[in-house]
């Protein structure tokens, strides 16, 4: 057991450090709306010139170009943590369809869409689950025949999250009807502005309409602007997959949350106390402690298990899971430190951290739904993890 | 960066669960709840053996000199086995020497402790909260007072006694004005006791013995390796749970294919899985005296103790009815976990402590 960075690594967190700092004041804040806004984009291109976002991908298609290296990639999300500055873009395209891309994309689909999406400038959604589709996602029904050099698609996607702001989805359909149901799926990329394609925005708790309903009526869409063979989309949404829940535990994503919320704890009073003097919220407070500590141990372990090739376990399988429960378990602490302050919706001055934490109680209990269910992610621990028996399959599969 | 136990490590680990499977098997672990002392003994020459004596002390005073983390690994099978030997107390006595005893000292007890001549047991339970009467004074004519639960006294020559200022101690077992009894608890596997002192003679740690220093030490290593005990007895439970399942048939099928069994067990899994690394952490932080090593060690217990209480239930729940009886056994690793949890303080105290350390308080 060794912690200490070598010297070639200390001198990357160093630079990384020095970069983040001199640029403090070029990164964007939540008075900078819109996921194209200006500043955002120029605050990514700042992050992928200097080796901190995009840092693996070959430059040819708009990347750092660097080696992979896990431990280059830790120090980064760590830099994040410490700094509290806003970390490189990661959206679906980014971090589900890019890696997806490199590995199974064509040279032509590679030279196109990675490049803008790193930067960007094309977001994407992702069209997974349908209304009869959710946990049981091969079971989906969208259809697409061949008509010419064309799929024809008919069908609906429903959770699809960012679909307005949108430029293009990466799409499952299925084009074989016949065959089972794992085999007859293919992996689709098209535009949004395709005709034939309407959106419906969803509302969801938070008030907002994060997600939408996605509806299509003969889309026509090229019959190369698939990725994988056709039939072969169910192995090519497993590969995107397991980079989003690699995506939705990110323990120094969790470490910073934490600070804040400690920050959150010395700063409020009630009745003239800091909340941290209140004994009772200061012990749930050191019990969420241990478990981000266990969180970012476990995490150094998965590095350093990658870093050696190891086979994925169980500390990766529990890391969506024990992620996200964890994350909402903080931001619930701070809503019930903030007690009725908590209530604060909007406008306000007495709202506080512009009401980040009820947005965060909110929405995290969507990615604890999303990405895979806690129950889903229940069954695979106890069945990838310790052999239990395998869950009954729906027909067909 | 590493973050992984090393070959040596591995060696240590797989030599430590060898020797406990084979001397504290479920029969030795029973019989030593019945105060047979057979099994005990052979546990304890097993462990040292495997050189746990001088494991902590440093190479130029005839020890190993290896760390924390090489206890925690050891302690972690004998929490595995609920063995009814372990090496909490010992790795206390010899953190405590380091920290607070005078060169002399250090040599002089720590050649005896790796001969085996000397066995130290623990008396500092009160630094983490003194119940009724307990607590020592130290005056000219001896140590006098009393403190309970302490650790590793069955064998003991000797005992390290934290006084009311921090100070620490060593008393002879069989010294005049010294009684130690056993206590009747729950876990009878391990003895806990209570030491009562009557002007005892005794000989305080004068080397870097700023009051609570060597205490300090020894409480925080204590609950380091309680955490470690706690992450092997819960893995036992938790591997015999996912065992059972997959052998027990109710409605024609294992009930380890009903979702209800299924997900109590990835309850468990989840849990306990990044403790183990928490527990590592903890422990390599201690030997590299990283800044919240302590912070981290504390964490560790209180956590260990909330998980461990958690798979101490439900993994008894997976077994039905037969969870509950004294045939399966599966009982000792239960109330190893739960006086693993109270020792050196419960989890609210534990953390109170983690945050006065950060300032908190
Ligand atoms: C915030 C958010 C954003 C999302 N974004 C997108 C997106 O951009 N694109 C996209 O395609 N999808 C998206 N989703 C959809 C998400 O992937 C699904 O909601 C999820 O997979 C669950 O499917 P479902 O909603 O149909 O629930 P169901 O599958 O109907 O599940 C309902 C309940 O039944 C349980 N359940 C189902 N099957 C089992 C089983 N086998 N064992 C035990 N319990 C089971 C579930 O755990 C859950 O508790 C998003 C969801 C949320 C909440």
């Amino acid at each position: 057991m060794d912690l200490r960075l070598s010297a070639r690594h200390a001198a990357f967190r160093d630079h990384v450090l020095a970069v983040l700092d001199s640029n403090r004041d070029k990164a964007p804040t939540s008075e900078h709306r819109g996921l194209k806004h200006p500043r955002r984009l120029a605050w990514q291109r700042l992050l992928i010139e200097n080796g901190i976002a995009a840092r693996t991908v070959p430059e040819a298609y708009g990347g750092f170009g660097a080696p992979p290296d896990i431990l280059e990639a830790r120090i980064i999300a760590e830099a994040f943590a410490s700094t509290g500055l806003p970390r490189p873009l990661a959206n679906q395209g980014i971090s589900m369809l890019v890696p997806t891309l490199l590995e199974l994309g064509t040279e032509e689909q590679k030279q196109t869409l990675v490049r803008p999406t790193l930067h960007g400038e094309m977001v994407w959604c992702q069209g997974y689950s349908e209304p009869g589709s959710g946990s049981d996602l091969a079971s989906l029904a969208t259809r697409a025949h061949i008509d010419g050099d064309d799929y024809v698609i008919n069908g609906q996607k429903i959770w699809t999250s960012t679909a307005r702001e949108a430029d293009m989805i990466f799409c499952l359909v299925r084009t074989e009807a016949d065959a089972p149901k794992h085999k007859g799926i293919s992996y689709l990329l098209f535009s949004m502005a395709t005709p034939g394609i309407e959106i419906r925005p969803l509302v969801d708790m938070t008030g907002a309409a994060n997600f939408n309903e996605v509806f299509f009526t003969d889309v026509r869409v090229p019959r190369r602007q698939i990725m994988g063979a056709p039939g072969e989309g169910w192995a090519v949404a497993n590969a995107t997959l397991k980079h989003e829940r690699g995506m939705l535990g990110d323990p120094s994503a969790t470490k910073a949350r934490f600070m804040r919320l400690v920050a959150l704890m010395r700063r409020e009073t009630v009745d003239g106390m800091a909340l941290m003097h209140n004994p009772l919220l200061r012990d749930r407070l050191l019990a969420l402690q241990a478990r981000v500590f266990a969180m970012q141990a476990n995490g150094l372990r998965v590095t350093t298990r990658q870093l050696r090739n190891e086979p994925a376990g169980m500390p990766e399988l529990v890391v969506k899971l024990q992620g996200c429960e964890l994350n909402h378990e903080i931001a619930r602490l701070a809503i019930d430190a903030l007690g009725e302050l908590g209530l604060l919706y909007g406008d306000h001055p007495q709202l506080r951290d512009a009401g980040e934490w009820q947005q965060m109680y909110m929405y995290d209990l969507g990615l604890i739904i999303g990405g895979g269910t806690a129950q889903i992610q229940k069954n695979i621990i106890s069945e990838r993890g310790l052999g239990l028996p395998r869950e009954p399959r729906a027909s067909g599969g | 960066m590493d973050f992984a136990l090393s070959d040596d490590q591995i060696a240590m680990q797989a030599s430590a669960k060898r020797v406990l499977e084979r001397c504290a098997p479920l029969e030795a672990v029973r019989k030593a709840a019945a105060r047979d002392r057979g099994p005990v003994n052979a546990a304890a020459g097993e462990l040292a053996a495997l050189g746990v004596r001088e494991m902590l002390v440093a190479t130029d005073l005839g020890g190993l000199g290896l760390g924390l983390l090489d206890a925690a690994i050891v302690q972690e099978q004998c929490g595995a086995a609920a063995a009814p030997a372990d090496i909490i107390a010992p790795s206390m006595a010899v953190e405590g020497l380091m920290a607070a005893g005078s060169r002399d000292q250090q040599a002089a007890w720590l050649a005896r402790v790796v001969s085996g001549e000397v066995r130290l047991a623990c008396a500092v339970a009160e630094r983490a909260g003194a119940r009724d009467d307990a607590g020592v004074r130290s005056s000219a004519s001896g140590l006098s007072g009393a403190s309970v639960f302490v650790l590793g006294a069955a064998d003991a020559t000797h005992v390290m006694v934290a006084d009311q200022d921090g100070r620490v101690h060593i008393v002879a077992a069989e010294g005049p004005g010294v009684g130690l009894r056993a206590l009747p608890a729950i876990d009878e596997v391990r003895v806990f006791s209570r030491i009562d002192l009557d002007n005892a003679r005794s000989e305080a740690l004068v080397g870097e013995n700023s009051p609570g220093r060597g205490v300090d030490r020894m409480v925080t290593v204590g609950r380091l390796l309680l955490a470690a005990d706690t992450l092997g007895a819960a893995q036992t439970m938790l591997d015999r749970a996912v065992a059972y399942a997959q052998e027990r048939k109710q409605f024609g099928r294992v009930i380890g294919s009903f979702q209800a069994v299924k997900h109590m067990c990835a309850e468990m899994a989840a849990e306990l899985e990044p403790c183990r690394s928490l527990v590592w952490h903890a422990a390599h932080a201690l030997d590299e005296g990283a800044d919240e090593a302590e912070v981290m060690a504390c964490l560790a217990k209180a956590h260990l103790a909330e998980v461990g209480t958690f798979i101490a239930r439900t993994a008894t729940e997976v077994h039905g009815g037969m969870g509950f009886t004294d045939l399966l056994g599966l009982h000792f690793w239960f109330k190893r976990i739960g006086a693993n949890r109270q020792l050196l303080g419960g989890p609210e105290r534990v953390r109170h402590d983690a945050a006065r350390l950060q300032g908190w308080v």
